[in-house]
């Protein structure tokens, strides 16, 4: 399944969000994250289901004015 | 002592975290600041570098409480979405709600900004608009939940100081009792300076600091301003007046009479 990551095309075997960030690498990560534009919070990105063409956003702190 | 929601703070200055040469700079400038508030905002994450996660651990480790801003949003959706990503990761309701509505100026979206803040105001976000001097605007923001107003100085990185002084004036004297911090636009520290002196209750300064020459000098520079501004508003400044009041007294002036 592909879906967009950050806007980068990512292919994904995962099935949730939070296998999305296992493979990332960011899966021990203090990170927010959004699909669609909606916020996912951490609590239930397990339990958040991906469909193809998807547009997922991974944020983390940021230097910030 | 300043009140912002149920924080008191001593330091009238708040720092922003972004363009400083290096961490170790940007930690020693908070030092040199004696700022008790940093900016902070968020941005995407790549899992090869994780840079997100060292910025944070610095962060940490100041012992400071953050500000999530959410620099970059042109409409009232991003800015939800982002204020909703920040609090998760931040663990704070604080929000420095920044909803953008023209790039050259950085200049707000006010139509967007009171929407978005009378929405996250009913959320329980702690709201920190980022606004113009418009007095009608600043009225709207209070009605919409807002204890806080940050007035902009002049267009954001842009150091020229307090560009409308009149405008700026005005919103201090109809909202006597609102914390008013005075965000972007200022360049050296007389301008934090004049800004205290007119009794706005605080400055947010980024660029100022961390573009200058030597950042944790002009850090602790903008302290001492602060500081003295604050105290030079307690002290009653004189009122100006267009002609000369000699301060030697004239009574016993010789050769005269």
């Amino acid at each position: 399944m592909k879906i967009v990551v950050n806007g980068a095309v990512h292919e994904t075997a995962a099935a949730e969000l939070s296998g999305v960030l296992g493979e990332l690498g960011l899966g021990d990560a203090v990170v927010s994250t959004a699909v669609n534009g909606e916020f996912v919070a951490a609590s239930v990105r397990a339990r958040t289901p991906l469909t193809d063409g998807d547009r997922v956003e991974v944020l983390a702190p940021m230097q910030g004015g | 002592m300043v009140q912002l929601y149920q924080a008191t703070l001593r330091s009238r200055l708040l720092l922003g975290t972004a363009r400083y040469p290096s961490p170790a700079v940007l930690a020693a400038a908070v030092q040199a600041a004696r700022a008790e508030v940093v900016t902070v905002s968020l941005r995407r994450e790549s899992g090869g570098e994780r840079s997100g996660q060292a910025f944070w651990s610095l962060v940490r480790a100041l012992g400071v409480r953050v500000l999530p801003n959410t620099a970059g949003c042109h409409s009232v959706k991003e800015a939800l979405t982002t204020a909703h990503m920040a609090r998760e990761v931040f663990g704070t309701t604080w929000i420095k709600l920044e909803v953008i509505g023209e790039d050259d100026t950085l200049q707000p979206d006010v139509f967007g900004l009171t929407e978005a803040a009378r929405l996250l105001c009913a959320e329980g976000f702690e709201v920190f608009p980022y606004t113009t001097e418009d007095l009608v605007v600043a009225e709207r923001l209070l009605a919409a939940g807002c204890r806080v107003l940050m007035p902009w100085g002049a267009p954001i990185g842009s150091g020229r100081g307090l560009n409308n002084l009149f405008g700026l004036t005005a919103l201090r004297a109809h909202f006597p009792e609102v914390p008013l911090i005075i965000d972007a636009g200022l360049g050296v520290p007389s301008h934090a300076a004049r800004a205290l002196e007119l009794g706005f209750d605080a400055v947010l300064v980024n660029t100022a600091v961390a573009q200058a020459r030597d950042p944790v000098q002009m850090a602790a520079a903008f302290a001492l301003a602060v500081e003295a501004g604050a105290a030079a508003r307690l002290a009653g400044p004189i009122e100006p007046r267009d002609m000369a009041a000699p301060s030697t007294p004239l009574i016993g002036t010789a050769f005269r009479g």
